[in-house]
């Protein structure tokens, strides 16, 4: 589930208001989108890999809130690691054409 | 440009109001190449989503291999015949040719477009699969330069009808807040499967509205039976990525192996375990450091879980449940006329998971490929002939809606409880898996007296009104199923019957449904020209 949104470093942006498919987030007038229904969340990872300054962090697991905290995710150095494994990280480009399925073993 | 006219649109009075040619109704693959094919018609085109046109959908957050063969004639048969018998051969020649002339030249073009295909040593680019967030934001950009007005967050919950064609659809502005109208001269249901909010990767938003609307406007379902598709997925994860367990095994509690246990030919002994001690996983086929890198390259997300756990999956057990993926990696769905892919309903098509699969895969599809083959062919074959539809036909008078919208009322029903009640009864792997008349009467007795309690509930405010539609949808859905799965007295493709282990050849015929206070069930027989049961 979505467990955290790094107030400091987001920009207000937004995007995962939009990008988020089952409408957890809620833009506010000012300042950063709220976390608004937990219990929506779907743990599908897409509003990390379109936050474009690696603000949010999302738990694989969906069925329960292990309230992790801003602290906690940056020690881990787990923000923005799914976005940069796919290659949506301006250092990692060149990942964006490494899809191996057609060297999996038969 | 082919822009729609957008008649009004406004804030105060909470209503959006547009008219175009086609209103495609789902923007997962399937929905993007129909509003595509249609927009290069020469339609105008507004595509509705759920949630947001390139993050949403199954397709969106998992990514898919793809039924991408090059026309050469060996190649080709051998890829036809490889899933006949296992779909229990309730496919059709007559539809794969087209599907895979359709697929190979779409995912041609998504070369063309400039989406960053893998390269082999010779310098070749490799075309058998895509990654989810990539596929579906190119897809996105490409629909919005084609001048198809895109709005997300505008879920639909009704067909609109002149009483002869469906001639549009109405819904809910899920962040503005009242409700849309759109007046099309055809329609295209796109909107996925149904997984029942197991929380499989990405398919929450995939909850049936497709097959109720559809069948609220008359249309009708095939192979609604086969719809015990489950997932391997991590315990604690939503990951339902299954190819890898290939390189698996899997244990009990105690670490001894589970013979026979496999994420392909061996998911029923997993299954059957589970009805008793929880089951764990190590992917420990995966010999070599080089093979596992390879894994890793090739679905970055599956390795998700295990990384934000700090846990190895090459080296420790973790625990494994089977979420269901009803018929999202099921087939059945609402059933097609022909190869354009229309309804039975004049003025409505369907693509994607929202049609039944059966013409390509019959009765199975479990692992990869046929799947987003069909999204993207049925796509473009639905898009071309609504376009081709609302050339022909006259719109606009006498308009209404199926149903009456929501009202409020005090006595109002919890959506949330309605959902629970519904997967109460698909979730369970003694029901859903291990059929029988027995378990599948009582389930279907009690889905039914929920229908009758909730088809015409009301809510208690506007916030409610997307949640209590999908409960509606899962209902139905769950209904078609159980009424499908009892009707089919054997075993056949992913649709198992306890009481009934064999494949009967007296039972090769298609189940259709159709109704909804009550469901009617008949028979629809196959070409038998492709008929190889009995040579077997
Ligand atoms: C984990 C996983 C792995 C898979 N792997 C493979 C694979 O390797 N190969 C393969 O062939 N297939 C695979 N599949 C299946 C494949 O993803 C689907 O068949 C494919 O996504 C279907 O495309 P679609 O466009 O019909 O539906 P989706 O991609 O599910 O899109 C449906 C869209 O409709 C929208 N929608 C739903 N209801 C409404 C409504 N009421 N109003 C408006 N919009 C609505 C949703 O928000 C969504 O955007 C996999 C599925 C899963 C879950
Ligand atoms: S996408 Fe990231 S930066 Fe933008 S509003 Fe959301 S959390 Fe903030
Ligand atoms: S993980 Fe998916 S469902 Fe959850 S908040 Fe992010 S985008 Fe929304």
């Amino acid at each position: 589930m979505i467990e955290v949104l790094d107030t400091d470093t987001c920009t207000d942006c937004n995007l995962c208001v939009q990008v988020c498919p089952t409408n957890v987030f809620e833009a506010m007038p000012e300042g950063p989108p709220l976390i608004m229904r937990q219990t929506s969340c779907q743990t599908c990872f897409m509003c990390e890999v379109y936050c474009p300054v690696d603000a949010l962090y999302v738990d694989p697991d969906a069925e329960a809130v292990h309230g992790l905290t801003v602290e906690s995710v940056r020690e881990g150095k787990l923000f923005g690691s799914y976005r940069k494994a796919i290659g949506w990280h301006k250092e990692t480009r060149h990942r964006r054409h490494i899809d191996d399925h057609f060297r999996i073993p038969q | 440009m082919n822009q729609p006219s957008q008649e009004s649109h406004s804030a105060s009075s909470g209503t959006t109001e547009i008219r175009c040619d086609v209103l495609v109704i789902g923007g997962g693959p399937a929905g993007c190449w129909a509003a595509l094919e249609a927009a290069g018609a020469g339609a105008k085109v507004v595509l509705v989503d759920k949630g947001y046109c390139g993050s949403s959908g199954a397709t969106a957050s998992a990514g898919t291999q793809i039924w991408y063969v090059p026309p050469d004639t060996d190649e080709r048969e051998a890829a036809m015949a490889s899933r006949e018998a296992m779909g229990g051969y309730l496919s059709e020649r007559s539809w794969m040719v087209p599907v895979l002339d359709k697929t190979y030249e779409s995912v041609n073009r998504l070369a063309d477009w400039g989406y960053p295909f893998p390269v082999d040593d010779k310098g070749a680019q490799q075309r058998i699969s895509v990654q989810g967030p990539e596929y579906m934001r190119l897809m996105r950009r490409k629909v919005k330069n084609a001048g198809i007005t895109i709005l997300d967050h505008h879920p639909a919950t009704q067909l609109l009808t002149d009483g002869r064609a469906v001639v549009g659809a109405t819904g809910l502005r899920r962040q503005q807040g009242g409700q849309w109208t759109v007046l099309a001269g055809a329609v295209v249901l796109a909107t996925g499967g149904c997984a029942f909010m197991s929380k499989a990767l990405g398919c929450d938003v995939l909850t049936g509205d497709g097959y109720l609307m559809g069948a609220e406007a008359g249309a009708e379902l095939s192979g609604m039976e086969f719809s015990s598709a489950y997932a391997i997925s991590p315990a604690f994860a939503s990951i339902t990525k299954t190819a890898l367990y290939r390189f698996a095994q899997f244990y009990r509690r105690d670490h001894s192996l589970i013979e026979g246990a496999g994420s392909a030919r061996g998911r029923s002994i997993i299954a059957r375990v589970l009805l008793t001690e929880p089951v764990y996983a190590r992917l420990d086929l995966a010999e070599t450091e080089e093979v596992k890198a390879i894994l890793r390259r090739a679905q970055p997300n599956f390795f998700v879980p295990f990384d934000r756990r700090g846990l190895d999956p090459f080296i420790e057990f973790f625990e494994v449940k089977l979420r269901l993926e009803g018929t999202v990696r099921g087939t059945g769905g609402l059933r097609l006329t022909g190869l354009d892919c229309a309804t039975t309903v004049p003025g409505l098509y369907a693509a994607g998971d929202s049609a039944t699969r059966e013409p390509i895969c019959g009765g199975f599809t479990g692992g990869g490929s046929h799947n987003a083959a069909w999204a993207i062919s049925t796509g473009a074959f639905a898009g071309a002939s609504a376009a081709a539809f609302a050339h022909s036909s006259a719109t606009g008078s006498g308009v209404s809606a199926s149903r009456p919208p929501f009202t409020h009322t005090e006595n109002a029903v919890d959506p949330q409880a309605i959902i629970k009640a519904v997967q109460d009864e698909v979730f369970p792997l003694d029901v859903n898996y291990f059929r029988t008349h027995a378990a599948l009467s009582d389930a279907l007795d009690r889905l039914d007296r929920l229908w009758d309690s909730i088809s015409s509930a009301t809510i208690a405010d506007e916030s409610q009104a997307l949640q209590l539609r999908q409960a509606q949808a899962m209902t139905a859905t769950a209904r078609f199923m159980y009424r499908a799965a009892l009707s089919r007295t054997e075993t056949r493709g992913m649709h198992r019957r306890e009481d009934f282990p064999k494949q009967d050849p007296a039972q090769h015929h298609r189940l259709i449904v159709s109704g909804l206070y009550t469901i009617t069930v008949r028979r629809e027989t196959i070409d038998p020209g492709v008929y190889r049961e009995a040579a077997e």
